[in-house]
């Protein structure tokens, strides 16, 4: 930590993070980044480490990434291992509070930039908790970052165009993919024809992804949900259904899928918990997450932090960028630096914003899939509070929000701090009391990631 | 030529860069703790850190994420049952 304090600190190494860091060292900030990984690129440019080569074939744009982590290995300190566990304010600046294998490294900046980052949206179905039971980000994780096949057959399933990726990489990988069971219809983006056309890109990217699953012979289902899993010590089959628009099980449907693997996700929850430790104001984003609220420059509310990528709304890699690229010249002009604001930047991020918003209006998340639920159902896995406790709350112990669900059962109190069943919770909760949901109770954690008494205690930065 | 580690008794073998979890997949296990309450099987379910569904205990420290410690040579990994901390109990 020889340099530190920097002008500027910025918590994230993926695509918004990078292209944040690279910009902000550009304008001629001294600059930290921070993240947990060994290895640049975050969950999108996810790659062993020093062998971005052998995954090649599975990632998009890495002209970007090589760009990126060029200026950044150049010009920005690195700090990989680094999970940051809070940020705090002080009178001329912030101390990012990080814990590395044993110890804390605090890092000060004058500024910083977070960009944390999400990870998959959950729904519970019956059976969800076996084991062989991915998350879609985790199955694609394994490829990419790992180069494991793990299993034989895997069922793909939930809804949004990241399904499309994930099944397209495994079946490059060699799996037996069983199919992909996309809850929603594609027909729901010929209502955003103008949104999607503006970005030529996102369109060749769906029809290399159609391809790669004509190509292995991966069948597309639409309107289609994986409804339960079953089997004992791993997952042996799934039940998959048609859906109504609603997501309630089309009577008659419902038929068995043999596979040892399964891959859900529902889309993505932000990792907001950093900015609403500092106090940052929060939206509610087209897809029910919680965001940061930013302006035109990717500036919080809180004087000093700036924000980019999925953080401020589930957009993608491009818009991660872009942000990215915004909040780092921002950051740099907040501390006096002079910069130039090229008009491309502002409008690449309105296409992307403006696509963004049409796919989360043709991936809507419908409460059906309430129905697929029975009472011995687990919502919260750390704590292993089923349907039937959940609902016992609010019947029979008068809870009338998802905080007081969430205290009464205990779904949300485990180790992942609830963010596997925020959501959830969340929604069954509103479901029983009618009343709509406030996610910002069940998303604020202020400790973000595990920090041992010890390592506290034997104090911070030497 | 990858290494191993010792997962219960059993050499596993890695290659450079893999966690314990994915090394612990690509060899077939598919679980390796049991949860508190239940006692059900738990393995890899986020993949990146945010669940601990995948908790195990390396080198006698219970309760790390298998998804997140890269995998070493004669590693001593051992699955866990509970909190991880039944040596505790009176």
């Amino acid at each position: 930590m020889a340099r530190s304090p920097y002008d500027v600190v910025v918590v994230g190494a993926g695509p918004a993070g990078l292209a944040a860091g690279a910009a902000a060292a550009r304008a001629g900030c001294t600059v930290a980044m921070l993240d947990a990984a060994t290895e640049p690129g975050g969950q999108y440019w996810r790659h062993p480490p020093g062998r971005l080569d052998a995954v090649a074939d599975l990632h998009h744009d890495l002209t970007t990434y090589r760009r990126l982590a060029t200026v950044v290995r150049t010009s920005v300190d690195l700090l990989p291992g680094h999970h940051v566990w809070t940020v705090a304010r002080r009178t001329d600046g912030f101390d990012v509070h990080a814990v590395r294998d044993d110890r804390e490294d605090v890092v000060t900046g004058s500024a910083v930039i977070l960009a944390p980052g999400a990870y998959d949206r959950q729904i519970p179905f019956p059976g969800w908790d076996l084991p062989g039971v991915l998350t879609a980000g985790g199955a694609q994780a394994l490829i990419k970052g790992h180069q494991v096949r793990a299993g034989g057959r895997i069922a793909v399933g939930g809804t949004g165009p990241f399904l499309l990726s994930v099944a397209a990489g495994l079946g490059t990988r060699g799996f037996d993919v069983a199919g992909v069971f996309e809850a929603n219809s594609p027909l729901g983006w010929m209502r955003h024809v103008p949104a999607v056309a503006r970005i030529p890109g996102k369109v060749a990217e769906g029809l290399g992804y159609a391809a790669t699953l004509a190509r292995h012979r991966i069948g597309f289902h639409a309107r289609h949900a994986i409804v339960a899993a079953h089997g004992d010590d791993r997952v042996r089959a799934v039940t998959v259904a048609r859906l109504d628009p609603g997501w309630r099980v089309v009577p008659g449907s419902a038929r068995t899928v043999a596979c040892d693997t399964v891959a859900v996700g529902w889309g993505f929850v932000p990792q907001v918990e950093l900015p609403l430790g500092l106090g940052c104001a929060t939206r509610v984003d087209l897809d029910g997450s919680l965001v940061a609220v930013v302006d035109e420059r990717q500036a919080g509310t809180v004087p000093g932090v700036f924000l980019a990528g999925e953080v401020c709304g589930v957009g993608g890699a491009a818009l991660a960028v872009t942000e990215g690229e915004i909040s780092g010249r921002a950051a740099a002009a907040w501390l006096g630096r002079t910069v130039d604001w090229p008009h491309r930047l502002r409008r690449r991020r309105r296409a992307h914003r403006t696509f963004a918003a049409a796919m989360h209006r043709a991936h809507p998340m419908p409460d059906g899939w309430q129905t697929w639920l029975e009472p011995t159902t687990v919502v919260c896995r750390c704590e292993e509070v089923t349907v039937a406790e959940v609902s016992e709350a609010v019947d029979r112990l008068g809870a009338t929000d998802a905080r007081t669900v969430k205290l009464l059962s205990r779904a949300g109190m485990g180790w992942c701090q609830g963010r596997m069943c925020a959501y959830a919770t969340g929604s069954l909760s509103s479901a029983s009391t009618g009343c709509p949901t406030d996610p910002r109770p069940l998303a604020e954690r202020p400790v973000a990631v595990p920090v041992g008494l010890g390592v506290l205690a034997r104090g911070g930065d030497d | 030529m990858s290494d191993s580690f010792d997962f219960d008794g059993r050499a596993v073998p890695f290659d450079a860069g893999q966690s314990i979890g994915a090394a612990l997949l690509a060899a077939g296990v598919a679980s390796w703790r049991t949860t508190r309450r239940g006692a059900r099987p738990r393995g890899l379910f986020c993949g990146i850190g945010v669940c601990f569904d995948c908790l195990v205990t390396v080198e006698d420290r219970p309760n790390q994420r298998a998804c997140l410690v890269p995998a070493r040579a004669r590693l001593q990994v051992r699955s866990q049952d509970g909190t991880g901390r039944g040596a505790l109990s009176v």
